[in-house]
Formats: C-alpha cells, structure tokens, sequence
C-alpha cells in the first residue's frame, strides 16, 4: 500500500474520531453553530480527500453525508435524534470503507445506495428510515468478539431517556411514527412537508444485489488545504523518531549526572556555573520529550461511552459509565496496547457482570448498575481499575467450568482458594456464559487481555464478591520513566529502590540504640516507639550469608508501601541517583521483587527492586514481627499503653475495631454448613450449636464459600459474629473517642493511622445469649443486701468500658475513677462499695498505699481489692497482695482477668495466690470454668496453650 | 567489554533450497550453529550482573552499547557439566528476540560458514532429548556434526519447566 494512502488512513480515522466526539457535542446542543461549523469542515475534507484518491465508493458516502450536514447548518433541516443517527451510520459506514481499504489496499464492494438515498432524502427534507440502533456492525466475518462501531455516542441523559421509554414498554419508533412526529416538528415549518410512503430499507449494512446508484464523483479541487488551518497546529512523526530522542534524552541525563558527581567534590571549579546551565535544559528537554511520548487516557476511553450504551440498548439493562482520572497519562505505545483489554473488560462487565434493571431491583441494588473506570499513579506506576457492581463471578460455575475443562481436578480444586479458582478465567478458551452472544462469551478474551498486559510488563488482580461486583486492577510500570532511586548493596550486587518509596534510612548497630532485635527469629527495628518489621535483601534474595561489617553496622531502608512501612536491610547504601528504568526481560518477569532494571552512570547494569513486591513476600515475616511487636511492647517499660485490635469489614467499607483480647478465635467456617434454626444462624462447633450473630443486619448469608467468623467464647459458650473479612491485626496506642448513641459501638478511634468504629462486643454477645454476662443467681443477693457498688480505677475509658459489663453483668453498679485522688474520695464517702478494681497506671495511684489505708479501716476489710497491671510482675504483685489486694492480674491476661474477677465478684473460691501467670504458664483454672483456660489468640502470642 | 567480530544482519529472507550462513560455536566440545541472520554480534563479556532468583540458566545481564543484554549460559541451558569451562569465561553471541537482546554464552565461537540446505538432516534418534527440543537439525562436516539450534526455543525457558 503506498504511502498516501497510509497517512490517508490514518488521517481520516482522526477525523472520525473528531467527528464523533463534536456530533455528541452538537446533539447536546443543536443551536451551537460553532459545533456545527465544525462539523461540517471535517466531513468536508473527508470527503474532498477520498475524491483526491479516487475512492469513489467512499466520496459518494461522504458527500451525502455532508449534504445533510450542509442543510444543518443552513437552518434548512431540524437535528432531530433520528436524522442525527443517521449521520452517525454514514460515519459507521466510512469507517467500514475505511477498514476495508487499510485490509486489501482497495474499497470493498459493498453496496451503499440504500445509506445514500437515505440521506439524500433526510437533505430533501423527507423523512429518515427508521434508523433502529444497531449496536453491532456486520462484519463480514463472525470469529471473535466484534466491536462496535454502529450505533451512536448518546449523551447520558439521552440514554436515561431510552432506557427510561425502554423499561416502560415503549417500542422503538416505527417508521410511521417517526414519520408523525416529523411531521408535528415540521409543522411551524415553513417549507411544505412531503410525506412519502415509508422507505422501507432500514440502514443496510449487508450487501444488497442492487445495483449502486451512480454518483458523480465531484473534481477533487477542495482535497486538503481548504482546511489545512487546523492541520497545522500538528506534525506527524513516526514512533521510532521519537523513540531514539527518548534514548539519546536519557544517555544524555545520565552523562550529565557524572559530570555533576565529578563536579561535586570541587567547590571552586569553573565547570560548575555552566554544569549547572546545561543541567537545567537537560531537565527541561528531559520533560519535553516525554511528554511527546504521554498521552492522556482518556484516549483510550473515548470509545466506551458509545460501547456501553450500546450494549445498554442490546442487552435492556441500565447502565452508567464512571470515567475517572481520565487525565492520567501514560506512554503511547501503552496506550495502543490497553485500548483492547480495557474494551473487552468493560464489555464483559456490561454483558455478564451486570444484571438486568428487574434483576437488580430484586436484589436491593439501584436499577441502574455502574461499571466504574479510574486510572491514577501510583509509585512509577500507572493503577486501572475497571469495577462493576453487577453479580460478581461465579465460584461454583468456574469451579465447575474448570473440571470439565480438564484443566484441574476435583481434589486439586478442593485445594484452592476462592481466590486460586477465580484465576482460572484467564485461561485461553474459558468462558463460563451460558450464551455466547455476539458480544462477548466465546471465551477468547481475558487470557488475551492478560497476556496483553503482561507484554508492557504489567500486572492484572481480580477481586469478586458474588452480588457484589468485579473489579479487576491492572498495574502497568511508567516503563519511561527517568526515576530518582537509591542504590544499595547487599551481598556485593548493587540494586535500585525507588526513591519514591524509601521513607528514611536508619543505620544500626548491635552498639547503638537503634539496633535490630529478633522475635521469634523474625528482625524488628524499635524506631521511635514503633517497632518495624525488617527483611533481609540477602535472605530474600538468598543470596550467601555473608559477614556483616566489622562494626556490626547495617543498614535499613524504611520503605512504604500504600499504608505499610517496613524496612529493608542492606549492606550499604549509596546515593541517590536519576536512572532509567528499563523493562525486565521477559524470562526475568516472573520474579516478584524486579519491577525494572537500569544501567548505572559507571555502566553497571543492576536490578531495580519492587518494594510492593518485597513486601508481599515479606508477609509473613510481617505477621510474626507483629505479634513479637505486641509483646515487646507489653513488656517494655516506657512503652505507651497499647491495645491490640482486630480489625475487620462488615457490610459498608469502612473498617471495625474490637480489642483482640476479646476474641477468643478466629475462624473461616464453610457457609455450607451453617443451619438456620427458627429465628437464628447456627453452625456446629465443637460439639456445641454455636449461633452466629452477623455484625452487619444487612448481612447476605452465603450459601457456599468460607465465612470468617469471630468467635467470643464464655465458659462452654461460644458465639460466633459473622463479619464479611477479617483485615488485620493491629497493635496501637489508642484514644477513644466514646460515642453514647450508637448500640454496638463504644466509640471510634485511630487505629494504625485509620478512624475507625470499636465495636462494643458485648452488644452481640448479648444477642446471642441473652444472658452472656450474668453468672450466677448471686446477682439478686449482691443488690439486695450488703454493697452494691464496684469501683473501677483506671485513667484510660476504655479500659473501664471493658471491665464494666463483666461487673455489670454480676449484678453490681459501677463507678468509676480516673485517678488515685477520686478513688480514695469515693471510698471514703459511701459505704457501700464491695469491690475495687484498680489499674495500677493510674496517674497518682499509690496502690499499695491505698490499699493499706483500706484495710486499715475495719470498714474497709471486707471489699474485694483487684489490682490490674499493665505487665507481669511478680515483685511487685508479691508486695500489693502484702499490702492486702487480693488478686493481681496482667492487663494481658485478659481471659485470667475476667475469670479472677468473676470469682471475686460471685464469691466463689478464690484463685490460688499461685495463680498469677507469667507469661506462659497454664493458670489453675476454677472447677467451674474450666474451658475458659483455652483461649487462643490470634497472634500466636501464646501464653495460654490452646 | 570488546566485540570480537560484528556481523550485520541482512533483512531479506534467501530463496529457498540454496545456502544458509551459520555461525557456529562451541559448547563442551559440541559444535552448534545458529543462522548468522539471527547474529547480531559476538562478544567478550565482562562485568555480567548477577540476577538473584533467575533461573540456573540465566547468568545475568550485561550492558551493550546502552541496552541490557540477558546472558544465557548455554552449558546450563544444553545441560552439559560444569567441567571443561572455559577460564577466561567464554564469549557471547548476541541474538535478537521480540525486542529483546540476550547473548548466548558458549565455550569458544568458531567461524561462520556456508551450507546447503539440503544437506541438513533431521535429529537423529539418538540425541539428546533436550537437545531435540532445541534442535532444528543436523550437519555433517568434514571432521564434527554440527548441530542447528533453533534460537526462538532456546530462549523459551517457560516452555521447559
């Protein structure tokens, strides 16, 4: 093909582009003569252009076209949405000729008379065809998917119109009809209306055996210049050009980063000044050429508007299209790649993801479902998510798929994750719709969108929740970008991390303070009062264990990732440094913690560390440094109080907080076998009906899957709150801000740098047994006769919010106090308190001295004095019970503490003196609650055998 | 780092039943060959990065004339022993594939030479079964058997787990 008729193609091919964008422009506003005058000029230089070529077929369309554009904007003829499709089928049909044309080098035969007598008669003032939407092109072949090119981009509120006349039961116009309201437009109109008999072809686009109405071609005078104004404003320049400005930009980026580093350590050379000069325009040239390269995309959405109505109308669903970070810019050629994946997934969520208007309502969803596009940047970079909030995937059927697919068996499946299975839909040839219509399901897609990705060396995740929705998000690297990275050392190989993500640098040694601890056997680093998971760059790499300096000295570097820092220990650390980043090669892309590699100003060629990738496998070590992290911080002395939570999702997206201490397991039951008794959920549990209280009332039981359930145990009763996923555990210094109003919360607080709500669990234990906190029928004495009072002395809310239901519950009335003054206050004016629970940090609380004091009282010798420690201590508790507390319990022996408490409140047999824990030996148990030893949490923090 | 000999590659493809140019080299005293059409260059390699967790296969990457070069040591990749390695390290020879550059790193590069393509025969049964994965057939010379190596097949490791 030559080259006129290539830069033809391309050229047009914008113009259309153009065209269809301002034509959605001019149907908002059909007054808008700027529009208008525009429109018409492109349709023009088509037209003027094919006749240059001698595309005979292809003019005769465009002139037809442009006559009707020509009697808009003379006022002669009313843009009403019929005569504006039809438009917008003889720009489809151009587009036909056009692919035609770029496949064998000539105009297809395809016969376009029934297109042209349409619009020439719309000019003449008659009435269009019915011009039904047709979504889909016939295209001549029917292999594969097929995208749509008919149909027209419909403005939203145009399409809230359709699919509002739609859903009420009005058909599409007929063509008598159109014909009607036609003729009630024209009716203020002044030229006399023609009402001829229907023309009963409708916008053909199979070859009709008739032969083709000839037109004169017109003398190809006008082709471009005419309208070479705007051509100007832009020069076409082949990818390659600017592919080799890219590379010389960089090498000449990184000649100029040596000259700076030789220049550095000279302060009085006269190269600096102009050093200096030549790295600015080398910056700016730097920006320049890459931005040749970006290009917003937007680019790449601009078709999806029309895709999707068009499906809207096929498939009879409503449908919303949200195009966020439209703006976010990515290299060209990436682009060029996306387009297509991007399309398939948003045809797959319109046709298979979302349900039907009925459908949706049935469920409590809004009739109108939401496929959701959002681009942003991220850390070099460049984040897609494309979410629908449709019916999610189906487990069972890709279960099912997958097996009689052969593509694994039956106990291999029983192996996976949801997760794991949900993968399977990026097989070749996997397509689990039942219909394969015309748009999507014949199962060609998602491995193709994938294995797309994958070539520009990114990333795509899938997330489902049946009923929910999809959403998939693919990572692509800015592959050129020049970046700002650190370049460290471990085990004499140099690596890049991006500066993006290093937070600080932190160098330690077995002499400083800052020094690195282990627990169980995983590295944290204390950092002000915070301690940090580490890994090792040399285990994770398993590279030799080599010495470490002399010194002992390493080095850390805090990185982030999203909310989660952690630190990376290297040998040593160098500068930082402008590199390029290169893409890895394609047998190294499997390895999780590359995301680039880069050669270095001395030519050295070194890997570029993915600190996502670090992280993710440092998961593990994560989980493990925290909980150490939960027990350093238990222990140390100035330590500032900290609380473990759980944190976990259920119903809205907003995270839950309630205190690990708590919860007595967490567990992932199978939803199979969850039983609905009468009024409630229960589940098998050990040996018991355990009921299940969903945190959320709005909670969908699943029928199948894995529920995460957490379960409170009491004794022999367990019960289990249903949440939708159990997130993290979470070790923090809180302040709780109470809320009175709502039930089943205590309040909210900043948990691990996030607000979020603490649930009060006793609201749903209650609710499971009604009568959780009370214990024995002691109740009823303890109110009667003698005191009723118990007296909590803690500074933290929280702590006293924890310990009053279990008091409560007993039947006594809780007061409480902040400090050691208040205390002694209200001990001393009322009588009637039988039991003092005191937490021994308690500002100004001399506990031993009060007790003392207590007990110098004769008043005083018979309440119950319960001292709460924030840690084990055994000196100390020897000393308060001498001085006459009667237990004294760590703050982390929730479970020990509570049982001790009850005794103490119920006047059971007291513990033994014995009884109090270190850390890790088994407490003596009481001969009633013998179940309440096993409590295990989560953490692995087990100080009580489970 | 220093070419030895640099050999441009022509775009047009050769009619067909007459003469190929291979490049042959050596590896653990076994002679190959690959179309010189493929060959961009031949090398020294010096200063090879190492890339922690790459497959055994992949010794690492090298910088030519400002593009990254994966290295792949045919030894490992032929399954051949370590004994009999070269000391100064061997030479490459740089392939292209899919936009990608990898050098090749054998034992010693011989000459190139020309020969008739009919004389090629098929692997003979009893090669190797990794080397028939990789082998496109067979040369006999006057003193060697010159094996063909098919270059897209050596560079799929994927294809080999």
């Amino acid at each position: 093909m030559d080259d006129l008729l290539t830069e033809f193609l391309t050229e047009t091919a914008e113009n259309l582009a153009a065209l269809d964008v301002e034509l959605v422009k001019f149907e908002r506003d059909p007054s808008d003569a700027a529009i208008l005058g525009s429109i018409f000029r492109m349709m023009h230089t088509i037209k003027g252009t094919c006749g240059f070529l001698g595309l005979q077929r292809l003019e005769s369309v465009a002139h037809a076209g442009e006559n009707v554009l020509g009697k808009f904007r003379d006022g002669a003829l009313e843009a009403t949405p019929a005569a504006v499709t039809l438009i917008l089928s003889c720009i489809d049909r151009i587009r036909q000729l056009l692919a035609g044309i770029a496949e064998t080098g000539s105009e297809p035969e395809m016969d376009n008379a029934g297109l042209i007598a349409d619009l020439n008669a719309l000019a003449q003032g008659k009435a269009p065809a019915a011009a039904p939407v047709q979504p889909l092109a016939e295209s001549e072949s029917t292999d594969g998917p097929v995208i749509s090119e008919a149909g027209f981009p419909v403005a939203a509120d145009l399409l809230c119109e359709v699919e509002a006349a739609l859903s009420s039961g009005v058909q599409a116009a007929t063509p008598e009809k159109i014909l009607a309201e036609l003729e009630a437009e024209r009716a203020h109109e002044k030229q006399p209306v023609l009402v001829p008999a229907p023309t009963p072809a409708p916008v053909a686009t199979a070859p009709a055996p008739k032969p083709a109405a000839p037109i004169e071609a017109k003398p190809a005078g006008q082709a471009a210049p005419a309208d070479a104004a705007f051509a100007n404003a832009s020069i076409r320049v082949t990818v390659d050009v600017l592919e080799k400005l890219m590379t010389l930009v960089s090498e000449l980026v990184l000649t100029r980063n040596q000259l700076l580093q030789m220049v550095r350590g000279q302060d009085d050379s006269e190269f600096k000044v102009p050093l200096q000069r030549l790295s600015h325009i080398t910056s700016d040239l730097q920006d320049g050429v890459m931005k040749t390269r970006m290009q917003p995309i937007g680019n790449a959405w601009s078709k999806l508007p029309r895709i999707v109505r068009d499906l809207a109308v096929e498939t009879g669903k409503k449908i919303d299209l949200q195009m966020l970070g439209a703006e976010t810019e990515l290299d060209r050629q990436v682009l060029e790649l996306i387009k297509d994946p991007l399309t398939h997934m948003v045809r797959n969520s319109a046709d298979h993801g979302l349900e039907r208007p009925e459908d949706r309502r049935a469920a409590g969803k809004d009739e109108i479902g939401t496929i959701t596009l959002k681009a942003y940047h991220e850390g070099g970079h460049i984040i897609i998510l494309v979410a629908d909030n449709g019916r999610g995937l189906n487990v069972e059927r890709i279960r099912a798929k997958a097996i009689s697919n052969g593509l694994a068996t039956e106990a291999e499946i029983e192996q996976m994750s949801e997760r794991q299975i949900l993968q399977f839909i990026f097989r070749a040839g996997f397509s689990t719709a039942e219909k394969v219509t015309s748009v999507s399901g014949r199962g060609v897609g998602m491995d193709v969108v994938r294995t797309n990705i994958e070539k520009i060396g990114g990333t795509i995740e899938l997330q489902s929740a049946a009923g929910k929705g999809t959403s998939f998000m693919i990572k692509i690297p800015l592959t050129l970008a020049i970046v700002s990275a650190l370049v460290v050392e471990s085990g004499s190989e140099r690596f890049a991390i991006p500066q993006i993500s290093v937070v600080e640098l932190v160098r330690a040694s077995a002499r400083s303070e800052t020094r690195i601890e282990m627990i169980n056997a995983s590295p944290v680093l204390r950092l002000r009062n915070r301690l940090l998971p580490l890994v090792s760059l040399r285990s994770l790499l398993r590279q030799e264990a080599g010495e470490t300096a002399l010194s002992g000295e390493q080095f850390i570097v805090v990185t982030q990732v999203g909310t989660y820092n952690f630190g990376i220990i290297v040998d040593r650390v160098f500068d930082t440094e402008e590199i390029v980043v290169k893409p890895v090669s394609p047998i190294l892309r499997h390895i999780p913690f590359y995301s680039g590699n880069t050669i270095l100003g001395d030519g050295r060629v070194i890997m570029i560390l993915d600190p996502n990738g670090i992280a993710s496998a440092a998961g593990q070590v994560q989980m493990s440094a925290n909980d150490a992290a939960e027990k350093l911080a238990a222990s140390s002395e100035h330590a500032a109080e900290r609380t473990s939570f759980l944190v976990f999702r259920a119903g809205a997206d907003e995270f839950k907080a309630v205190p690990l201490a708590l919860v007595a397991r967490l567990e992932e039951i199978d939803a199979g076998k969850i039983e609905r008794t009468r009024a409630r959920h229960v589940v098998q549990y050990r040996n018991h009906l355990m009921p299940l209280i969903p945190f959320d009332p709005n909670h969908q039981w699943k029928e199948a899957g894995r529920q995460p359930v957490l379960v409170f145990t009491d004794g022999d009763r367990s019960m289990g709150l249903v949440v939708d996923e159990i997130v993290d555990v979470v070790a923090d210094v809180i302040a709780v801000e109470l809320s009175a109003d709502e039930p089943g919360l205590i309040g909210s607080a900043i948990i691990g740098g996030k607000a979020m709500d603490i649930v009060d669990a006793g609201t749903y234990v209650t609710r499971a047994y009604a009568n959780w906190f009370a214990s024995e029928p002691v109740r009823e004495t303890a109110t009667k006769n003698g005191p009723r009072f118990a007296l909590i002395v803690d500074a933290n809310p929280f702590v006293r919010d924890l310990l009053t239901p279990h008091l409560a519950g007993a039947g006594w009335r809780v007061m409480s106090a902040e400090t050691g003054a208040e205390a002694s206050r209200l001990i001393e004016s009322d009588t009637g308190y039988g039991i003092v629970v005191a937490g021994l940090d308690t500002p100004g609380f001399d506990a031993a001295a009060f007790a003392r004091k207590l007990r110098a009282n004769p008043r005083g010798a018979s309440i119950k004095l319960a001292a709460v420690s924030p840690i084990t201590d055994d000196d100390e508790f020897a000393s308060l019970r001498e001085a006459g507390f009667d237990i004294c319990v760590a703050k982390s022996d929730w479970s020990v503490l509570v049982d001790q408490l009850r005794a103490l409140v119920t006047d059971l047999p007291r513990l033994e003196a014995t009884a109090e824990t270190d850390a890790g030996a088994q407490p003596n148990v009481t001969p009633v609650r013998k179940k309440t030893a096993r409590v295990r949490r989560v953490t692995g923090r087990d100080q009580v055998a489970a | 780092m220093s070419h030895v000999a640099h050999i441009e590659a022509g775009s047009n493809a050769k009619p067909a039943g007459t003469l190929t140019e291979f490049v042959t080299f050596t590896v653990g005293g076994n002679l190959f060959g690959v179309p010189v059409l493929r060959v961009q260059d031949t090398l020294i390699p010096d200063r090879i990065a190492t890339v922690p967790l790459a497959p055994p296969e992949i010794r690492g990457s090298i910088n030519l004339r400002g593009r990254i070069v994966t290295v792949i040591d045919m030894r490992i990749r032929l399954g051949l022993p370590e004994t009999g390695r070269p000391k100064n390290g061997g030479m490459g020879v740089t392939v292209e594939s899919g936009a990608e550059l990898y050098t090749l790193l054998v034992d010693s590069v011989g000459d190139v030479i020309t020969l008739p393509s009919e004389l090629r025969e098929a692997n003979p049964n009893t090669l190797d079964p990794l080397w028939r994965d990789l082998a496109g057939g067979t040369y006999r010379l006057a003193n060697s058997l010159m094996v063909v190596l098919e270059i897209d097949r050596v560079l799929d490791l994927r294809a080999k787990n």
